[in-house]
């Protein structure tokens, strides 16, 4: 079986794994990382959303082999062990932005996304960025404020 | 109670902590488990060859039908009443498959990969037989049988009647007919369903993980069907990623991990693929009603009667049967006071997926009945809907009311309520526009609905007449540890709504700590080994009332500690921000109390010494306070308690309540049509529900979203749609429309706020409320918008297709025309077939 080597969360990582091993499934039970979720296993939920050299990947429907030296950040990298939140997990908190949180973890990290490209996302602006994310339980409401805040919060962290 | 706070478990989520089932399989070295399904929806099952399968490398066992014979088919929980037969779902199918997707074998291998690759190896002769592919097809002359014992396909037939209909509709002014269709639709929690089942044959225990509602009952039902003693079995449900019904019924996955693990010694896991979800998680709804709703000219309803044919899918499975049985039936007079009724449900088996609870379980088609029908009066009477409602509703005056059908509306102000949704609203001002935008050839559309659900399934001796194996009260236990902290344990089972947060608010504000103090337990049956669980927007209702009345009972037994270090009466004592005080002013008794207590205080030091030689070691009483802390500290040490007392705070209580407690809401929804393309753009969802007490403002305004959301997208988009031959089209997320970011508008919600008497915290249900009335709604509103087309109904889900052809057709033929003749056809199909 071929051997793989990425960086995730910032640390070296080297794995065997099958040809047809997924990046969400190298990530979950290779490296023990379970905050990215598998939601539909065909793109359309968003669940797995992960950041693949900066941009957000849904990881049900990458190859692990294909991360060959990439740089990978999972919802386990946005804030370190100890340190407070990021502000867009602040800003989910806040919200009320989760319910069950099995969509949780792609949202944030495609809200991270949303928020790096568009400085101050408003409604409709996050409605379209958000239409690969699949959440069953919020209605997408409070998600909505939540990017919206997180955004702003964001920007005001940089500055 | 009451405070807007910000979710307790949130952070463990966000920063990737979460603990779901299929987290736990990821970091297990359990095997992986696969399941074969019947692709034919209808066939006997001929043989099932795994010798093959069974030498694939990695493979460690094969599960076929001849190795279940022993074990015990999956248990209906909810029977409608009267059910002579229960045709029961097999674990794996024995001689017949009934539907596509039904489990026929399974493989455990060392990798899902190589329990994938083991399926195709399965060699399965079927022998495909005609299918019966939906209800009305299943009581057609000459169709198939699904159950031998069954021979005319009617599971059940369901019949409540109050008053005299038949003098109501000879007396009518006017009488509304309808055939509506309510669509088969996927509850599709983001979380499929997932076991994760680990068998230790040395002690002969059993550990099963379960993404479960209801862990108590699933863990009976589980010992029932492999013989294994409750004592032996510890079910887990850890986090829950979303359930809304789907997660209620007992299926066959469970059984068939944990006897790959009782037979393997292995731990086995399954999770289920989400394709693989739309044929093997039960679907909701799925009713075909014929209706008529009599009234008088001006407006006040005198009868409804009808009949409604509910697939029950191929095997009663769960709680299938009694949802449109119990909860259709018993709510199709919804809010208003209509005196005279008869209906009768019909279950009917067809060769698709059981039906099971969907968020409003029976309640969103007994609402979409009523509210269509109200709609369609004030249409044909030319009176305002809003002002059609307000006159028919029970007042608020003539509360408790017993309902034609059975049941009684506990409490509640339906005019109110609805005057508060249309302030919200702007209904007058919306009005207005939409006769400006009808000038101007737009199609704005308003919509309303009004809706009362009975929530809070109980009491324990009520369940046993509506056919429910099951119980209606719930445990609480709340422990306070020996630094002031509690653990709060509880049988409900939270699927996403929060308990870890708002049942810890219940707790912190009887027991005046914060409720970052407290940690809620629930959904393992090692640590809280009786409850009952979470459906039926229940758990604050009664499971909140456990815990509140569980924790009152820690604060008697607090009191009294404080009072005697105090040297003081229980009644002499003020407790605020977790301090216990003496009264200033308690008056001369409190005083002559105050140093009896001293004396008794003395005597007992004098009798331990006598006893065993010992002093007791003289105790700080503080004469100005003891804090809640200390109290614990005290009744954990048990050093110095009062005479008699046992130590510890700790109190268990079961909440039976003492009847089922109906939450009420109205929706205003409005949409714009496009009438060239059928395009539905919902502009605005204006939401007011009455939920009684709120624990949490922020969790319910969460909840109410969430499901205004599901029942927009059961109007608009959603619907699991089957071929003529009852073969199954969906096959996931891009067939079966879940609404997205960009579906829907911002909610906007309000709230009124009558407690009900039913409980001590005045709770009525909040997490189906919302689903139940959104979906009526928005057709009502659709339905608005055309009216100036003649278009009065469209057979949901009202994609743009299907808005645009009947638009279409209204401007070809004269609409009514059309669907009167339409109408009346399939009602004498059904009429001849039933009767």
């Amino acid at each position: 079986m071929p051997e793989v080597s990425m960086s995730v969360n910032g640390r070296a990582v080297r794995g065997v794994v099958e040809g047809r091993t997924m990046l969400v499934d190298f990530l979950r039970e290779g490296l023990l990382l379970t905050g990215t979720h598998v939601g539909c296993d065909t793109t359309q939920c968003g669940a797995c959303i992960v950041h693949v050299n900066g941009l957000p990947m849904k990881s049900c429907t990458m190859l692990a082999l294909q991360c060959e030296g990439a740089d990978v950040t999972t919802i386990e990298g946005l804030a370190a062990h100890g340190a407070p939140l990021h502000p867009m997990q602040a800003a989910f908190r806040e919200h009320h932005a989760l319910q069950c949180g099995y969509c949780t973890s792609g949202m944030v990290m495609m809200a991270v996304d949303i928020a790096r490209r568009v400085a101050e996302p408003d409604e409709a602006t996050i409605r379209e960025e958000l239409k690969g994310n699949i959440c069953r339980c919020t209605g997408y409401h409070h998600i909505v404020d939540a990017v919206g805040a997180g955004a702003k919060a964001m920007a005001v962290s940089q500055t | 109670m009451g405070d807007r706070l910000p979710r307790l478990e949130d952070e463990r989520f966000l920063r990737g902590g979460s603990r779901y089932v299929s987290d736990l399989i990821a970091t297990s070295k359990a095997l992986r488990v696969r399941v074969l399904r019947s692709p034919h929806p209808h066939a006997r099952v001929v043989t099932v060859d795994a010798s093959s399968a069974r030498t694939l490398p990695g493979v460690v066992d094969v599960l076929t039908p001849d190795d279940v014979v022993s074990i015990g088919d999956l248990p209906c929980e909810w029977a409608a009443p009267g059910m002579a037969v229960v045709p029961l779902h097999p674990v794996l199918a024995r001689d017949r498959a009934r539907y596509a997707g039904q489990p026929i074998a399974a493989v455990a291998a060392e990798t899902t990969h190589a329990a994938e690759d083991a399926l195709g190896a399965i060699a399965v002769a079927y022998d495909a037989l005609p299918a019966v592919a939906d209800q009305e097809a299943a009581i057609k002359e000459g169709a198939p049988f699904l159950h031998d014992a069954v021979p005319d396909n009617v599971a059940f037939r369901f019949r409540r009647t109050g008053g005299n209909v038949g003098r109501a509709f000879a007396e009518a002014g006017i009488v509304i007919r309808r055939r509506l269709t309510n669509s088969r639709v996927s509850p599709a929690p983001l979380e499929g369903r997932v076991v994760l089942s680990d068998f230790d044959t040395r002690s002969g225990r059993l550990t099963h993980y379960t993404s479960s509602q209801l862990p108590h009952t699933h863990a009976r039902l589980l010992a029932g069907c492999i013989g294994l003693p409750l004592h032996k079995l510890r079910l887990v449900a850890p986090d829950i990623g979303g359930g809304f019904g789907a997660k209620l019924g007992f299926y066959a996955e469970d059984v068939i991990c944990a006897i790959l693990s009782m037979r393997t010694g292995r731990p086995c896991a399954w999770s289920e693929g989400r394709s693989e979800s739309f044929l093997a998680t039960t679907h909701g709804r799925d009713q075909i009603q014929y209706v008529e709703l009599a009234a008088r000219r001006d407006g006040r309803v005198l009868g409804l009667r009808g009949r409604v044919l509910a697939d029950i899918g191929a095997y009663a499975l769960g709680m299938g049967p009694g949802v449109p049985s119990i909860n259709t039936g018993i709510s199709v007079t919804g809010p208003y006071d209509i005196p005279h009724a008869d209906i009768e449900i019909i279950g009917v088996y067809t060769n698709r997926t059981p039906t099971g609870p969907y968020r409003g379980a029976g309640h969103p088609e007994a609402t979409f009945l009523i509210e269509r029908l109200m709609d369609e009066l004030a249409r044909e009477l030319g009176r305002d809907p809003a002002e059609l409602r307000r006159v028919n509703f029970v007042s608020s005056a003539a509360m408790p009311h017993r309902l034609p059908t059975g049941f009684t509306l506990d409490s509640g102000d339906y005019a109110a309520n609805l005057d508060a949704v249309l302030a919200l609203a702007g209904y007058a001002e919306l009005r207005k526009r939409q006769a400006r935008l009808r000038a101007e050839g737009r199609y704005l559309g308003i919509g309303l609905a009004t809706f009362s659900a009975s929530s809070a399934a109980s009491p324990s001796i009520a369940m046993g007449a509506i056919g429910f194996a099951m119980t209606g009260h719930e445990v609480a236990r709340v422990v306070v540890h020996a630094d002031g902290r509690a653990t709060v344990f509880c049988g409900a089972q939270s699927t996403g709504q929060g308990h870890a947060t708002s049942l810890a608010q219940i707790a912190a504000s009887v027991l005046g700590i914060p409720p970052n103090d407290i940690e809620v337990v629930e959904g393992d049956t090692q640590a809280v080994p009786l409850g009952t669980g979470t459906f039926n927007s229940r758990s604050m209702a009664v499971g909140g009332s456990a815990v509140y009345e569980a924790a009152r009972r820690i604060m008697q037994k607090a009191r009294r500690i404080a009072a005697y270090k105090l040297e003081r009466r229980t009644r002499d004592l003020s407790y605020e921000d977790g301090v216990f005080r003496p009264r200033v002013h308690a008056g001369a008794t409190a005083t002559i109390a105050h140093a009896i207590k001293g004396v008794v205080q003395k005597v007992v030091p004098l009798v331990f010494k006598r006893r065993s030689g010992f002093e007791l070691p003289t105790m700080q009483r503080s004469a100005d306070a003891v804090t809640f802390a200390e109290v614990a500290r005290e009744a954990h040490l048990g050093h110095d308690l009062p005479l008699g007392m046992t130590p510890g705070l700790d109190e268990t209580y079961f909440f039976d309540p003492k009847d089922v407690v109906f939450d009420y809401g109205a929706h205003v929804a409005v949409v714009e049509v496009d009438a060239e393309t059928g395009h539905v753009a919902l502009l605005r969802h204006v939401v007011v529900d009455d939920c009684g007490r709120v624990i949490n403002p922020l969790l319910v305004e969460g909840q109410v979203h969430g499901g205004a959301a599901q029942g927009i997208g059961q109007a608009l988009m959603e619907a699991v749609v089957h071929g003529g031959n009852g073969e199954p089209l969906i096959g996931g997320f891009n067939e079966y429309a879940m609404p997205r970011a960009s579906d829907l508008p911002l909610f906007e919600t309000g709230r009124t706020e009558v407690r009900t008497p039913i409980n001590p915290l005045g709770a009525r249900g909040v997490g189906e409320g919302a689903t139940i009335g959104a979906t009526p709604a928005v057709i009502n509103a659709v339905l608005d918008a055309l009216a100036p087309l003649a278009v009065t109904d469209i057979a949901m889900p009202l994609t743009p297709m299907r808005v645009w052809r009947a638009i279409s057709a209204a401007r070809g033929v004269s609409a009514a025309d059309v669907g009167e003749r339409d109408l009346d056809r399939r009602w004498s199909t059904v009429s001849r077939s039933v009767d």
